[in-house]
């Protein structure tokens, strides 16, 4: 069986304390909310810190603020990914994004996982996500302990895939980010946030802590999240289309294509956008953003499934996502 | 375990204890006996402490028998009035790094193809390569899912061709009961025709084979399966299973067997068995199995056979104990033993149901007269009429027989197939326990629907052959999500070699359910695809490939060619065979001819299979 390494668990009651707590531990001290990705990267041997500071106890965290009336919401990072899809005001004016959270994995590790978790997941690779003596028979890889990329062996940068569900979501929705540093707080844009590189994956301060997202008020936008994957529970996505609009009138005035799972940080396709707005969402306007939105989609040889058909499926999800969009304002009052 | 422990440890097998915890999900893939399994026992022994292996799941990867990826190439003889003559199959196996059963295996990817559809002569050919990756060996059917899957795959194409109703095609094909076929098998009961009709008749066939609108489909195949190998696992004359009763003056009865339940409920069986015969209630009855100390031998938990076999060793242990009551209670009644019955815990006068004595009266009154009583039962499989080269691999007591019917709704758009029924009849002979004959009917739908869809041993060929996906995360099997509804169906046609007629169930509903997905996949969007898991790329590359008006198929394009050995001819029994080779004619065979009567039949060498075939022939 796998066993954890040995650690230190820390169980700081505020953010100060938190925030000093890794600041004291250093490199070799972590955060830790639900630890359903941690744990499990633990046990493989991915991440070896000495000290875990557990962020579950730090009661700011957890709180959903506003949304009334469709005015802004903020939600604490540290709810968790089953209180996210469960709530009134997220269910009501961000059903794209409790949807997403809704399709993580499954009941029990959405009962632990938090939001905040799923945005900083670690990225993903089946040449990365093994135990210690398989990556050791591979002489492992770059992101941990090795020197090479195994899916592009002539690459210097690793191919990891960001795998989060929330993550396109909350970059579609143009959502902000509240980071918490030990002097200063600062905020980001989503799309800021996350960064094309599958070991240094977040532009965030290790020592920084996320404690919020901020979620737009609705006024006239609409937006859905697309999943693709084995099986209908349990897999990370193999591609994630978040699309989101804004309508003024029948015609569509903005619109952010952003894909999941097929980089190493939420790919938002400019083009694909462009290709939409100004239109009312027809046929042919839809081909021209799916058809976009397919080049720049680089899915590497690292997941489940082909990467051939994972590409194709871009095309194919992009258009049903504007589709679903389409449909659903044609059927508005 | 115990044989295997005696021979590595140097010890006696006299001074060694096995006993088998209560465990699950054997499925084959645990026959062999594991090197962890005598390290631990050896590690006892040095240290003196009790010493425990627990396994990580990529090590279980590693170390388990899977199924052998086969690719298979058939040929059916078709005469002008649409009769299947003749049948030509080949297989090569990919058997991995060790033996395991893989001779074994390999003689099964030929042998049971002939129990369903009777064909006048059958040649088969395989091979089994070795190979660097972890060891296929018994999986769940044993070498048989993989030829049903070509072959009922490959039947569908061939009543397509005909322009026939695929059901019909197989009504018209049965194999008759208490016959035996070309290669030297003899069918007992054969409740396939009722399976078929069962199925037809409840997914309302007749409506929406070919007539369903695009994306949806339905498909048919059936399968058979061994009730226990008519040979031991190791070559010697004991019988294959051991049952020991004793009765206790409190009217208890212990059962005493070999046999071990790895969660299939095989201890019910012996429990119902012996309260039944014995007319008293199941919760007398106390199991004690698979202890070499306190039980007789049972060669093991595969093949199917722990029902049928354990079973008829129990039936005798248990008559005879019947006996030795019925003799003694007759004398104290002082009326004929014959008009003796044994029921409600009670052994009386059937003509006089009032006169008797409780059971445990009965036992008392037997034990007074003689003693301790025990009695004991065994059973070996009959004889088989086989006597060739190989005949000893596809002989059992009985066959298992079953029918499935399996709805698919394929999108277009991305090649995903989704299964939301699958109707399924089992001839299982007689059901002894409903509840557990129904369990493994569903665990079959399923473990079958995981292999049609998602699972696949796959490696890293750049990266030393590591296993690419060894965690319950990347290797996939069908969430309750994918799991499709059941509606299951047992049909009844008892055997005469069975304990009441009971047949093998724990196997043979898998069989169908692969080609039957396979056959509706067509049937939904009008591709082929010949090789398992039927993933969305594959389907979408064939639905491509037949836009651009190439033959919309997916599957292996060509068996390579392997320097057979000179074929063993046995005249089928029609053609006054014996069932021993016949010499002299086996270097004259020329390639190619064996097997099927060419000149008065049409050749519809339709290559279907589970990955399978080339070579069309008109």
């Amino acid at each position: 069986m796998l066993r954890m390494p040995e650690f230190a668990f820390l169980q700081p009651k505020s953010l100060r304390q938190a925030l000093k707590m890794k600041e004291d531990a250093g490199p070799e001290g972590m955060y830790v909310a639900g630890g359903t990705d941690l744990y499990p990267n633990m046990k493989r041997r991915h991440q070896e810190p000495k000290v875990l500071i557990s962020l579950a106890g730090i009661r700011a965290l957890s709180r959903i603020t506003g949304g009334a009336g469709g005015a802004a919401l903020s939600v604490g990072a540290g709810v968790t990914l089953t209180a996210l899809h469960r709530h009134r005001r997220v269910c009501r004016s961000y059903p794209a994004l409790a949807r997403a959270a809704e399709l993580v994995s499954t009941p029990l590790l959405r009962n632990m996982g938090t939001f905040g978790g799923n945005l900083c997941l670690d990225t993903r690779c089946n040449y990365y996500n093994q135990t210690y003596e398989w990556r050791k028979a591979i002489d492992f890889c770059m992101k941990k302990d090795g020197a090479i990329c195994w899916v592009a062996p002539s690459s210097p940068r690793c191919w990891a895939v960001n795998s989060s569900d929330t993550a396109p979501v909350t970059v579609a929705l143009g959502a902000q980010f509240v980071l918490a540093g030990s002097d200063d707080e600062r905020t980001v844009p989503a799309f800021d946030f996350f960064s094309d590189d599958g070991i240094q994956y977040l532009s965030k301060h290790p020592n920084e802590i996320l404690t919020e997202v901020r979620l737009p008020a609705q006024n006239g936008w609409d937006a859905t999240y697309w999943k693709v994957r084995r099986r209908g529970a349990v897999d990370f996505p193999v591609l994630g289309v978040a699309v989101w609009v804004k309508w003024e009138g029948n015609l569509v005035a903005d619109a952010r294509v952003v894909l999941g799972a097929v980089a190493s940080s939420p790919l938002q396709v400019f083009e694909a956008a462009q290709a939409v707005v100004g239109s009312d969402l027809d046929d042919d306007a839809i081909a021209a953003a799916a058809g976009a939105a397919f080049k720049p989609a680089k899915p590497m040889d690292n997941t489940d499934l082909t990467l051939a058909w994972r590409k194709e499926m871009v095309r194919t999800h992009v258009r049903r996502a504007l589709e679903e969009l389409r449909d659903r304002r044609h059927h508005l009052p | 375990m115990h044989r295997a422990l005696a021979k590595v440890l140097e010890l006696p097998a006299s001074r060694i204890r096995v006993i088998a915890c209560p465990n699950g999900g054997g499925f084959g893939g645990k026959s062999d006996p594991f090197g962890h399994e005598i390290v631990v026992a050896k590690l006892a022994m040095v240290t003196g402490r009790p010493v425990k292996v627990t396994l990580t799941r990529e090590e279980v990867f590693y170390c388990h028998r899977g199924r052998h990826p086969t690719l298979m190439w058939v040929r059916t003889g078709v005469d002008e009035t649409g009769r299947i003559k003749g049948m030509h199959f080949r297989t090569l196996l990919d058997g991995g790094a060790y033996g395991s059963y893989g001779v074994a295996s390999a003689y099964y990817t030929g042998a049971l193809q002939t129990v369903t559809y009777p064909v006048d002569r059958y040649r088969f050919q395989g091979a089994r390569a070795f190979t660097n990756k972890a060891p296929c060996g018994p999986k769940r059917g044993h070498g048989t899912p993989q030829p049903r899957f070509a072959l009922e795959v490959h039947l569908d194409r061939i009543a397509e061709d005909l322009g026939k109703d695929p059901a019909a095609l197989r009504l018209e094909h049965l194999v008759p009961a208490n016959s035996v076929t070309a290669n030297y098998l003899k069918v007992g009961s054969m409740g396939l025709g009722p399976c078929i009709r069962k199925v037809v008749e409840g997914s309302g066939w007749a409506d929406k084979f070919r007539r369903l609108p695009h994306g949806r489909g339905i498909g048919l195949a059936c399968g058979s399966y061994l009730s226990g190998a008519g040979l031991p696992i190791y070559w010697n004359n004991l019988p294959h299973s051991g049952v020991q009763l004793k009765l206790d003056r409190g009217g208890g009865v212990a059962v005493l067997c070999g046999s071990t339940d790895i969660g299939q409920g095989s201890d019910s069986i012996l429990a119902y068995i012996v309260a039944e015969i014995l007319g008293v209630e199941v919760p007398d009855i106390h199991v004690i199995t698979a202890d070499t100390d306190l039980t007789p031998v049972d060669l093991g938990s595969y093949s199917s056979r722990v029902t049928l076999m354990s079973g008829n060793a129990a039936v005798q242990a248990a008559e005879r104990a019947r006996e030795v009551l019925a003799r003694h209670t007759a004398t104290k009644l002082d009326i004929p033993a014959d008009r003796l019955a044994f029921a409600e815990c009670r052994v009386f006068d059937a003509e006089n149901p009032e006169t008797g004595l409780s059971f445990a009266e009965a036992v008392q009154t037997a034990e007074a007269a003689e003693g301790t009583l025990v009695t004991v039962g065994s059973y070996t499989p009959p004889p088989s009429p086989g006597r060739y080269r190989g005949a000893g691999v596809g002989p059992s007591p009985a066959y298992s027989y079953s029918a499935a019917i399996a709805e698919v709704e394929v999108d277009p758009g991305t090649g995903v197939v989704t299964v939301p029924r699958i109707w399924i009849a089992h001839d299982v002979g007689r059901c002894i326990n409903p509840v557990t004959v129904m369990g493994q009917v569903e665990g079959s739908v399923y473990m079958g629907l995981g292999e049609a869809l998602m699972e696949e041993m796959a490696y890293r060929s750049n990266r030393r052959m590591v296993h690419r996906i060894p965690s319950m995360l990347d290797y996939k099997s069908p969430t309750t999500l994918e799991m499709c509804d059941v509606v299951t169906y047992l049909v009844e046609d008892p055997d005469p070699n069975g304990p009441f007629g009971a047949k093998e169930v724990g196997q043979g509903p898998l069989l169908p359910v692969p080609p039957a997905i396979a056959n509706a996949v067509y049937d939904a969007v009008g591709v082929r695809i010949d090789e398992v898991p039927i993933t969305p790329e594959k389907v979408l590359k064939a639905l491509k490939d037949k836009e651009r008006g190439r033959e919309g198929r997916f599957g292996p394009t060509g068996f390579p060619n392997i320097p057979w050995p000179d074929p063993t001819r046995v005249p089928p029994p029609w053609e006054s065979g014996d069932g021993r080779a016949i010499s002299g004619e086996r270097a004259s065979t020329p390639p190619g001819a064996g097997g099927v009567r060419s000149s008065p039949h049409r050749l519809t060498g339709e290559p279907a299979g589970g990955s399978v075939p080339e070579e069309r022939q008109h």
